[in-house]
């Protein structure tokens, strides 16, 4: 089969009238009736609601008006994101029936972009998990290979993007949720500075980590869905009240003078074939005129402990509101505390009870300084550590994940290791900086391997920037069997 | 700083009630295992001499976000209620939460 059409040349063709936009979902609908039932990437897909949109957009265009920059691409939302009226799960039994009565601010942009929003995807249950195996609804499976996991939580929205249901997708990273599946299904997912993309309509996991993000086939047309969705909400409390930082525009700038630090703790323990790729991107980068550097900031080490008491904690707090009174689940019972255990006993799956009661301890009466407090004093230090490196540096690199996609059920049932693969991308979290994956060749095994960049907050100009030489240097990755037929 | 006791089985059950989660025998047996192996994980940061360092709690906080006090629209109450397993009277219904009397 050939490329896919990127996202940027499909909205220029609807906008110029060259393609409609009905064609473009028909395409894709199309793709998505020929491999879904082997991925299992969507929750839900909206094929009449699409095909509606699709045809406002060409009726935009026959008109004379320009429905704008993403006009007629369909895009596939994690089923995380509020859509008005339209079921949204968070893939757990506790929000059966529930149908949003407002639309996150993401959304809104998408649609006034002239997105054409095509589905809903499977994901970890809200967000709690590696490999979108902690479902309630089943797992997705990676298109390069179907025995293996597409990573997660955002397993669904990579898994779309990666067998070419949607050129575009959004997910959330709340510790590595879009990256790490991005690099295990060979797109491109990337973790904005947190404050730059609005969480009005998020359903939120921990919020102080929470962060919207895109995946996409190419850098470029990350740059271009981050565009659309990132700036100022006065929805959001916590959102960035200052310019966002525009990235579409920066791709060619290059990396000539920039110093790029290869950071020594993301390659303790991570698989050798995963570590090669790293160190080949690092020499792409001199070629083009970086200075490489090795870095060392130690106290990305005790980020997978940080993070494991700190959003546990939080999550404890925002799943609270899931009693059985307002929206989604009720199970019967004789009295309210009664209802609420039931519900709750009966709605949650197991990682989300792990979590939540993870997260009462280290929060409870005794535990609290030793655990949550000490956590947030952790964070502090890697935000200094990440200072400190920056001061040499303008972005950090090593591998996004520490291997490539494991076999579905490997790691389920030991949370641990499970967690473990969440390693080199929590720390971006916990410093509320940006950070990017981008598919870099394969492993041994012949799947995807991703490579991570990092940089300070509100770096994503130059993030973009570097990640785009990164893209231009990158071995071909083998196109998923699951995709099939050219864009139309 | 001094590493708290390792989590027992009546830990669980009293975090699984405070968090109104029923937990099976096994389920118990299950979590107490799996969180206390993750505990012990967390123990590199239990123990970190960490004085005087300052906690984290927003890497990009902002303070005072107000808006002008103008009244503006909101969800729609039907629509919201819509959305309730229970409603009675505009309300959201719920079982008795005081026991009988007598």
């Amino acid at each position: 089969m050939s490329a896919p059409r990127p996202a940027l040349e499909t909205a220029t063709m609807v906008r110029a009238g060259e393609v409609s936009a009905v064609d473009v979902l028909e395409h894709h609908l199309a793709v998505i009736d020929a491999g879904e039932e082997s991925v299992h990437a969507f929750n839900l897909v909206l094929a009449d609601a699409a095909r509606d949109r699709a045809r406002a957009v060409d009726a935009s265009v026959a008109a004379g008006d320009d429905p704008g920059p993403l006009a007629g691409v369909p895009v596939a939302l994690k089923d995380n994101l509020c859509t008005r009226g339209v079921p949204t799960t968070c893939s757990s039994r506790i929000l059966d029936g529930w149908r949003p009565p407002y639309d996150a601010t993401v959304v809104t942009r998408l649609v006034d972009a002239g997105a054409v929003v095509i589905g809903k995807t499977n994901m970890d249950e809200f967000a709690m998990g590696s490999s979108t195996e902690t479902s309630a609804f089943g797992a997705t499976r990676n298109p390069h290979d179907t025995s293996r996991v597409p990573g997660g939580s955002s397993g669904g929205s990579a898994a779309a993007v990666a067998a070419g249901f949607a050129p575009l997708a959004l997910g959330s990273d709340t510790g590595g949720s879009i990256r790490q599946p991005a690099a295990l299904c060979g797109v491109v997912g990337m973790k904005p500075t947190y404050g730059t993309v609005s969480r009005y309509g998020l359903v939120a996991f921990a919020s102080s980590l929470d962060q919207i993000g895109p995946f996409a086939h190419t850098v470029a047309d990350a740059a271009l869905l981050f565009d659309v969705i990132g700036g100022h909400d006065p929805l959001d409390s916590t959102s960035l009240n200052r310019p966002t930082p525009r990235v579409l525009t920066v791709l060619d700038d290059g990396v000539d003078g920039m110093t790029v630090g290869v950071l020594t703790e993301f390659l303790d323990g991570v698989d050798a074939d995963v570590a090669a790729r790293v160190h080949q991107a690092a020499e792409a980068l001199a070629a083009a005129g970086a200075r490489i550097e090795e870095v060392s900031v130690p106290e990305v080490a005790l980020g997978l402990s940080a993070y494991y008491l700190i959003a546990p904690g939080e999550a404890s707090s925002n799943l609270a509101r899931y009693d059985g009174v307002r929206y989604g689940l009720r199970v019967e019972a004789e009295d309210t505390v009664a209802m609420n255990t039931a519900t709750r006993s009966e709605g949650f799956g197991a990682e989300v009870k792990r979590r939540i009661m993870l997260g009462t301890y280290v929060l409870s009466a005794g535990y609290m300084d030793a655990y949550y407090n000490q956590a947030l004093k952790v964070r502090t230090r890697i935000i200094e550590g990440f200072a400190t490196a920056y001061t040499r540096c303008d972005v950090l690199l090593g591998p996004t994940a520490p291997t490539t996609a494991f076999a579905l059920g490997a790691k389920v049932d030991d949370p641990l290791t499970m967690y473990l693969s969440d390693v080199c991308t929590i720390p971006s979290n916990l410093a509320g900086h940006p950070a990017i994956s981008v598919p870099f060749g394969t492993g041994d095994d012949g799947l995807p391997v991703g490579v991570q960049l990092l940089g300070p907050a509100l770096s994503e100009g130059t993030l973009f920037q570097v990640a785009a030489v990164v893209e231009a240097a990158a071995p071909a990755l083998p196109t998923p069997r699951l995709t099939t037929g050219a864009p139309s | 700083m001094a590493e708290p006791a390792r989590l027992t089985r009546e830990d669980v059950a009293h975090v699984a009630a405070l968090a109104r989660l029923h937990l099976s025998e096994d389920e118990l047996d299950l979590f107490t295992g799996q969180l206390a192996e993750v505990l012990d994980h967390a123990a590199d940061v239990a123990s970190l001499d960490l004085a005087g360092v300052g906690p984290t709690a927003h890497a990009m906080a902002v303070t005072n976000v107000l808006r002008t006090d103008e009244p503006r629209p909101c969800l729609d109450r039907d629509e919201v209620l819509g959305q309730a397993p229970a409603v009675e009277d505009h309300r959201f219904r719920v079982p008795r939460i005081l026991g009988e009397a007598p």
